[in-house]
């Protein structure tokens, strides 16, 4: 089973991302689970999300305390929540950001991966929301979801030109992090 | 199978199955506390995908006592309501039951204020235990759903005719995307017959339901509600297997065992926290522990000769309760299999209560291994009569 923690603020649209990984780990052939960390939601609070893959149906129903991968949409969030708080060694923590992986300094044996989805997001889909490109970057460091797969399902969800342009979005964060796999 | 499944949310799964069942009479308080249920019908309503007549009534009083009057005018009935909606909908709960009306409501179990918290117990459906109502418990989002068409027909049995409630943990189940298959349309048809009740409320023939009994009356309501439940205990095994045979999916009737035929410690619970358990029993019986789980599904009617059968070779049975009696300092379940215990020394396994998860506290695989271990002790003389599982020892 490999578990997925997002750490966003609300209203960046952190459980639509955990959803959408799930349906398109889904339509790859994996078993998947996503629920928030429920709270009592505000606009520009700490908000979490998980997600959990595998090849077999999932019954474990308890929030995610060690994630194998943790996205964190807004670098701020570093300095006010743990994310890297059970984070696996072998795993990555894949933070939007347009410092360099070096700059953060947290104490893990998980690999720190950055990338500017917020730039991403404002080329393509011309709106700071980074969502759907740190998902396609996910897939792309992981390994572990086709990029079609992100994009049907994120097409599904946003029928259209505005799918379309977070298709882009998806593409091209997935064609630049791949190399980091 | 997986090529039938879609990834959707658990309020979508439900009321997904709530269309199929084709209710005529839907009514809701459409907000807090309340779930994507009644938004997603009252959805499929406004694009004309249900023939049916959706109440968006001022509170969750009337919500019940609109289904009330349209179920005795002969109408398949739902509603979906939480917490505090549950809670004000008591009183006329007892009017559903003992009008004889199989209204079905999914309960998205939360708990009560005070203080005030929006999350995952199940203090609400348990605190209506005595209502007269059908409660049965859902382990995942697929269970849910499908105890929707379940419920109708148990509920709307001839020989039973009494209300029920399809009980789902709150977020855990109802806000959590996972695969499930969406009750085909053709399936539920063959499998769900239409309602069509003896006695209904109609002008042309007039008639009163609920209307008075006196002393010499009353008992014999209660004496005909109490063997209707009787009926149902055997009607819900039934009714589990003639689903399983249409759309081959089974879940238990009144309960289902896992890994239980030789376990010395049995886990008994409701609900969602069931999936979690199952994985620790895998992973502490690979460790060459003894351990399995008894889920109750039916916890009324309460199914006393069945778990005792269940129970006749544990040596420890641990009870997990997501409420509270506050001054009995033990949960619901505990209470109850202890009870049905007393009188039948087939089973002479001590039980002890946990209680956890209350007001949406987490439950992972720690706190259940700690309570086994704690059952563990029983052997070496050391008993716990019941606890709070989860327990914060700073605020403790």
């Amino acid at each position: 089973m490999k578990e997925i923690r997002i750490h966003g603020r609300g209203g960046q649209g952190s459980v639509t991302a955990a959803e959408l990984l799930a349906v398109a780990a889904f339509e790859d052939g994996k078993f998947s689970q996503a629920f928030p960390a429920f709270g009592v939601e505000r606009r520009g609070a700490p908000v979490m999300a998980f997600v959990r893959l595998d090849d077999k149906p999932i019954r474990l129903r308890s929030q995610i305390y060690e994630p194998d991968y943790v996205i964190v949409q807004d670098a701020t969030l570093v300095d006010v929540v743990d994310v890297a708080r059970g984070a696996k060694p072998d795993g990555f923590i894949l933070i939007n950001t347009e410092k360099s992986p070096e700059h953060f300094k947290m104490v893990t044996k998980a690999s720190i991966k950055t990338l500017d989805a917020t730039k991403l997001a404002m080329d393509f889909i011309g709106k700071p929301i980074v969502n759907t490109t740190l998902i396609g970057a996910f897939a792309g460091v992981s390994g572990l979801i086709r990029p079609e797969s992100i994009k049907n399902a994120v097409m599904e969800r946003f029928p259209g030109k505005v799918g379309e342009k977070n298709a882009a979005a998806i593409q091209a964060a997935y064609d630049m992090m791949e190399a980091q796999r | 199978m997986r090529k039938r499944m879609v990834v959707v949310e658990g309020s979508y799964a439900v009321a997904h199955a709530v269309k199929v069942c084709k209710p005529n009479v839907i009514s809701a308080y459409p907000i807090t506390p309340q779930t994507h249920i009644v938004e997603d019908l009252s959805q499929f309503a406004a694009d004309g995908e249900m023939n049916c007549e959706y109440m968006n009534v001022e509170s969750e009083f009337s919500a019940i006592s609109a289904l009330i009057g349209a179920s005795a005018a002969g109408a398949r009935t739902y509603t979906s309501t939480t917490s505090q909606g549950l809670a004000l909908m008591h009183e006329a709960l007892f009017n559903a039951s003992g009008m004889r009306l199989p209204i079905v409501m999914t309960v998205v179990n939360r708990a009560l204020s005070a203080p005030i918290n929006i999350w995952n117990d199940q203090q609400d459906s348990i605190s209506q235990r005595d209502t007269g109502w059908i409660q049965l418990y859902a382990e995942d989002v697929q269970e849910s759903a499908d105890m929707t068409p379940q419920l109708y027909k148990i509920a709307e049995d001839e020989d039973i005719l009494l209300p029920a409630m399809a009980c789902m943990d709150g977020f855990i189940l109802s806000h959590v995307y996972e695969p499930v298959i969406l009750l085909e349309q053709s399936l539920t048809d063959e499998f769900l017959p239409d309602y069509t009740p003896e006695f209904v409320l109609d002008p042309k023939n007039p008639m009163s339901f609920g209307a008075f009994a006196d002393p010499s009356t009353y008992t014999e309501f209660r004496y005909k509600q109490e063997k209707a439940m009787g009926v149902a205990l055997k009607r819900i095994e039934e009714v589990a297997l003639e689903f399983s045979e249409k759309y081959g999916r089974y879940y238990g009737g009144l309960l289902d065992g896992y890994m239980l035929e030789d376990a010395e410690i049995v886990i008994m619970a409701m609900g969602s926290v069931i999936g979690t358990i199952k994985d620790t029993i895998d992973m502490l019986r690979k460790e060459g522990e003894n351990v399995g789980l008894l889920k109750v599904r039916s916890f009324r009617p309460f199914p006393a000769d069945e778990i005792r059968k269940a129970l006749k070779n544990a040596k420890v049975v641990i009870t997990l309760d997501k409420n509270i009696s506050v001054g009995k300092n033990e949960g619901a379940l505990c209470t109850e299999v202890k009870a049905c215990m007393y009188n039948n020394r087939d089973v002479l396994a001590p039980v002890i209560g946990f209680m956890l998860g209350h007001g949406g506290r987490d439950i992972p695989v720690s706190t259940i291994v700690k309570m086994i271990n704690k059952a563990k002790l029983v052997e070496k003389g050391i008993f716990i009569e019941s606890e709070f599982a989860d327990l914060r020892e700073d605020l403790a």
